[in-house]
């Protein structure tokens, strides 16, 4: 019990002292998960909306390995994504393992089924409600689509959010491909996975709950896009 | 392929995850490490000292001696610092990389629960505790992970004519992880553990876990420094690389290591032949 309070001690000294490390780890793990989740966005809305509007042979296949592709291990993903950019890998001529480019690609690669796989069911749900309006307006299946997304946008970006926070809260991937590298690679989960392993659970926890305080502000940002949402749609 | 490769490329080159981080131009070699040295504090407390004389970051991945060796025979770091010295030199025979140098030493120790079940504390010889715990049933936790720890606690057992695989499950604990999730797990079951001094010392979660065993000769722990082989690896920074493995085994990077303590403890003895 003793620990639980030291843990809330420590997370307020954290916030409080403004500690340089600790605002440098956390504006690392930003940077990081919000490129990923750019990136991932930028592949994963395109392809979820064309599953959703198309309609081809092997769809429904698509559709099963992207929605089970939402559970990919993190740990599975920094193995491959490792393997992929190692000196001795097919990539690794580019040298940026145990880099934070490394890291995003590994969050991407995590996050993109997610965001592909959401968004085909959303868009496609509006499809179905506005299939024979947009028909009959002569639209295009590639315009339906894009009116669609736009139609959709702050369910879209509830989406974005939760993809956000599946990259933010992952430790398995990037502790593989970053290497937590001191003032290089390392990111708050990979801080509280070291702290842990220190021994030093009050500071791991506290930790901890900073990251949980960040994840929080992030649902509200998404709490307040639904109910704009929602009053807009009724 | 080729198109990953120029996305790739474009992704690196666009500064887009570097934004304001000022290391982008910045010299740098990548070191494999162990657990032990980083959890230990010894690089937070030696890097600097080495970056300011040369202008090197030196950049540690922390792992297992095993997978550290691996990471070097993969040409993803340039210089390697770890602990198994039979391990390292079947590295470097394989031409993965070398020479090797020694560096410094501590020794490891047997900590475990204040009640001390199996009866070994006290004890000066490392083989008997073994034998004691195997006799006992006593809950021993393993690293389990190939690191230089792990080997050296299965040459012990080995010694003391004892294949800890036969209580696996019951007694006999692999925990798979590293040095400070090991001794959690022990600290949370009150189990024996083997583990090197200065992750000890620098470990704060010890719950009732005291050292029982130390000071058998048979519990040395030395380190070694290499460079990975710039023939198996063309990209492998041996200039940069070459300098930081000189300065680790010179005076200067030999007294640095010598001034390192936690409270009044040294936590390793610096003994590079040059």
């Amino acid at each position: 019990m003793t620990s639980l309070w030291d843990a809330f001690g420590a997370a307020w000294q954290l916030i409080a002292g403004f500690d340089s490390t600790l605002a440098q780890i956390v504006g690392l793990s930003l940077q990081v998960s919000l490129t990923a989740v750019l990136i991932a966005t930028l592949i994963g809305l395109p392809l979820g909306a064309t599953v959703a509007v198309e309609r081809f042979r092997g769809r429904q296949t698509v559709i099963v390995l992207l929605n089970a592709m939402m559970g990919l291990p993190p740990v599975v993903v920094g193995l491959l994504v490792y393997l992929l950019l190692s000196r001795a890998g097919p990539l690794g001529s580019l040298g940026i393992l145990f880099t934070p480019t490394a890291m995003v690609i590994a969050q991407a690669v995590l996050i993109t089924p997610i965001i592909a796989a959401l968004s085909r069911q959303i868009i496609e749900d509006a499809w179905r409600e506005y299939d024979e309006q947009l028909r009959s307006l002569g639209a295009h299946r590639f315009n339906a689509a894009m009116t669609l997304i736009w139609d959709t946008r702050f369910s879209l970006m509830t989406i974005v959010l939760a993809g956000f926070g599946r990259a933010a809260a992952e430790v398995g991937a990037v502790m593989i491909v970053g290497g937590n590298i001191d003032g290089v690679t390392r990111v708050m989960t990979t801080t509280i996975a070291l702290e842990t392993s220190k021994g030093d659970l009050p500071l791991a926890l506290g930790l901890g709950i900073v990251l949980i305080l960040l994840v929080v502000l992030l649902n509200a940002c998404a709490g307040a896009i639904r109910e704009m949402a929602l009053r807009r749609y009724g | 392929m080729a198109i990953i490769r120029g996305v790739l490329l474009a992704l690196a080159l666009s500064g887009l995850v570097q934004g304001p981080m000022a290391w982008a131009q910045q010299k740098f070699i990548t070191v494999a490490s162990t657990t032990s040295t980083e959890q230990s504090g010894l690089f937070k407390h030696m890097l600097p000292v080495f970056e300011k004389k040369t202008g090197i970051q030196v950049r540690v991945v922390a792992q297992g001696t095993g997978q550290a060796l691996d990471t070097g025979r993969r040409g993803d770091a340039d210089v390697l610092f770890v602990h198994d010295k039979a391990a390292e030199e079947k590295f470097v025979a394989e031409g993965y990389g070398g020479p090797r140098h020694e560096v410094m030493y501590n020794d490891f120790v047997m900590v475990g629960p204040k009640a001390d079940p199996a009866k070994v504390a006290g004890g000066k010889d490392i083989l008997v505790a073994y034998k004691k715990i195997a006799e006992s049933q006593a809950p021993f936790a393993s690293r389990g992970d190939k690191s230089g720890t792990h080997a050296a606690e299965l040459r012990l057992w080995k010694a003391a004519a004892i294949d800890p695989q036969t209580g696996k499950g019951a007694w006999y604990r692999e925990t798979g992880s590293g040095m400070g999730p090991t001794l959690n797990t022990a600290s949370g079951m009150n189990a024996y553990t083997f583990t090197d001094r200065g992750t000890w010392l620098s470990f704060k979660n010890r719950g009732d876990l005291v050292i029982v065993v130390e000071g058998d000769q048979r519990l040395f722990n030395q380190y070694g420094i290499m460079l990975v082989n710039p023939a198996k690896h063309p990209h492998v920074k041996k200039d940069m690389g070459q300098e930081f493995v000189d300065w680790v085994i010179s005076a200067e990077g030999q007294k640095v290591i010598a001034d390192y303590k936690i409270g009044a403890d040294q936590l390793f003895f610096p003994n590079a032949r040059r």
